[in-house]
């Protein structure tokens, strides 16, 4: 590490600038909505429609970060902002597998619903989530998440942030 | 000159008037708001995503509603999606007519669900009708050489 080290830095300054955001929605409309809504906030964004397609991507997104994780490597995934309801995987039920693996856990999960539900706004805060945001999203709510994604990338203070 | 202002005078006219007439709420301002130049059709593009997802919904429901035995269920969750997408463009109406439609598969009404979703075609008609004006307005001035104004 002590090789090179100004270069990592800036390498993590640099990834953070530009987080890198999954968004899981089953509708096509609120894909395109959030999808704009994060890169006008100056977000990477990958989409995808459903929980199981989520895991996927995550696996393989983090799959290397996961495997040697004292090295940056590929794209990093900052935050994951998740519909509630969706056929098949429910946002809460990605939201526990995400919780419940030991690479992902430390993502900072978002869910949205169009339904202002407060058993449901408990149940997922209780279960990790950062957020619970109201459908539809607008340009303030994302703006608001933006510190939820700063959080993975706090300055270092000589020790290592990334890759835990 | 005196054509391109009297463009967006119509414009902004008939922008107000769907607001006015309760077509449209302020999502579809931070529609608007999403749209530069790095991104000059984000408009046209979500509203023509609504289009085609929202025919293939109508089309579902109707499909649905023609069965001898009605699964309100899978009725309630067309709708639900419909409900969302029109609320996520601002199309006010279309989504309140939605929530009555959920009210009807809540309680298992057939009558009343089949008069809503009659009532929830009409409304996306007028909806699609309105906004197909608008951005041909838009494009008039445009082509005129003017400026759309901002929201």
């Amino acid at each position: 590490m002590a090789a090179g080290s100004s270069s990592y830095s800036s390498m993590v300054l640099d990834e953070v600038k530009t987080p890198h955001v999954l968004a899981v929605d089953d509708s096509l409309v609120d894909r395109k909505l959030i999808e704009r809504l994060l890169t006008k906030s100056a977000c990477k964004v990958t989409t995808a429609e459903n929980g199981q397609r989520a895991l996927e991507l995550l696996g393989l997104i983090d799959g290397q970060h996961a495997i040697n994780n004292r090295r940056l490597q590929g794209p990093k995934v900052h935050m994951i902002i998740t519909d509630y309801c969706m056929p098949g995987m429910t946002g809460y039920e990605l939201l526990r597998k995400i919780k419940e693996s030991s690479n992902l856990k430390e993502i900072p999960v978002v869910i949205m619903s169009s339904e202002n539900v407060p058993t449901r706004i408990k149940k997922c805060l209780d279960e990790g989530a950062k957020e619970f945001m109201l459908k539809p999203l607008k340009q303030s709510d994302v703006k608001r998440l933006r510190c939820h994604m700063m959080q993975l990338g706090q300055p270092c203070n000589g020790r290592l942030c990334m890759g835990r | 000159m005196d054509g391109i202002v009297e463009l967006q005078r119509q414009l902004v006219e008939y922008t107000t008037s769907l607001y006015d007439e309760g077509f449209l709420d302020d999502q579809f301002i931070q529609l608007q708001q999403l749209q530069d130049e790095s991104n000059p059709d984000f408009v046209v593009e979500v509203v023509s995503l609504f289009f085609e997802d929202s025919q293939r919904l109508l089309n579902e429901l109707a499909n649905s509603l023609e069965q001898q035995s009605l699964d309100f269920r899978r009725v309630d969750a067309h709708v639900h999606q419909l409900k969302g997408s029109s609320s996520s463009i601002g199309a006010q109406r279309v989504q309140g007519a939605c929530i009555m439609f959920r009210n009807y598969c809540e309680v298992q009404n057939v009558e009343g669900c089949l008069k809503c979703l009659q009532h929830v075609k009409n409304e996306y008609s007028l909806v699609k009708s309105k906004l197909e004006t608008l951005f041909k307005l838009e494009q008039q001035v445009l082509a005129a050489g003017g400026t759309i104004p901002m929201p």
